[in-house]
């Protein structure tokens, strides 16, 4: 594609999708769901008694990994001890 | 004047809502403006426009005074709305609808009388078809006719790669209008 085609394609296509008017605005006052949307992220952080689980999840989950395998195979507590 | 901007943006910073409150007033046009040349759905763009404040409000620790509000909120607005394309493209979408209805709605009299309706229409819906990441590229650069700096920092890539995507796009729609048996 040559730059004459290429300046060919970009006028077929402002042609097929006229810019939008750039003093295009919202309907509404979008500050009220602004608001909302930050009110329901702050009530689902704070929900008592499930906070640890998000920030602590993954040390949980390893911990609970470690345990198992220890608990199946004791003679790895040798070397989990040895890379400590 | 640029002590007081100054303020709001540390104030934003720290959390205080009003300073939040100051800046969405200042920038939602912008903002919503942005996203609606991207999804040509006004209804979309202003649920996204919640959205991208809301992630802006998240991502407030992050954000650096220094490098300014206004191309960083358009950074997050691009993001939320390429996210949102991506959810919504496995059908046929209200934004391929809007493409459609644009396309129709152009007076034959904004444009070359060769052009008829029909190719426009065709254009529209090949256009509709490209890969997201060459779509948007050449939307604000091509359509929207936005500086490749400005294109390059909302997508978060170098200003040669816009070039690169527009130039692929607009490749690419050419080869699917000559499928179709219309020479551009």
């Amino acid at each position: 594609m040559n730059e004459h085609d290429e300046k060919q394609m970009k006028k077929l296509l402002r042609q097929a999708l006229p810019p939008v008017k750039s003093e295009a605005e919202p309907g509404r006052d979008l500050w009220p769901d602004v608001l909302r949307r930050l009110d329901a992220s702050t009530t689902t952080r704070s929900l008592p008694g499930w906070g640890w689980l998000n920030s602590y999840w993954f040390d949980g989950a390893l911990l609970a990994g470690l345990v198992t395998l220890v608990a199946i195979f004791p003679a790895a507590i040798p070397v989990f001890l040895y890379y400590l | 004047m640029k002590n007081g901007a100054s303020d709001v943006l540390n104030q934003f910073q720290q959390g205080d809502v009003d300073a939040f409150e100051a800046l969405f007033r200042r920038h939602q046009r912008a903002v919503y403006g942005w996203i609606l040349r991207i999804t040509r759905d006004p209804a979309a763009a202003e649920e996204l426009t919640v959205e991208a404040f809301w992630r802006i409000h998240q991502a407030r620790a992050r954000f650096d005074p220094a490098r300014g509000f206004e191309g960083w909120a358009r950074r997050i607005a691009t993001r939320v709305t390429l996210d949102w394309l991506r959810a919504i493209r496995t059908r046929r979408t209200k934004y391929e609808l809007s493409l459609e209805d644009c396309a129709e709605a152009v007076a034959p009299a904004q444009g070359d009388p060769a052009v008829t309706a029909e190719i426009r229409l065709k254009t529209a819906l090949a256009f509709g078809r490209l890969p997201l990441k060459l779509r948007i590229a050449a939307t604000l650069a091509v359509i929207e006719e936005q500086p490749h700096k400005v294109v390059a920092a909302a997508l978060g890539i170098s200003v040669a790669a816009v070039k690169v995507r527009v130039f692929r796009a607009l490749r690419l729609l050419r080869k699917d209008l000559e499928e179709q048996g219309i020479t551009p």
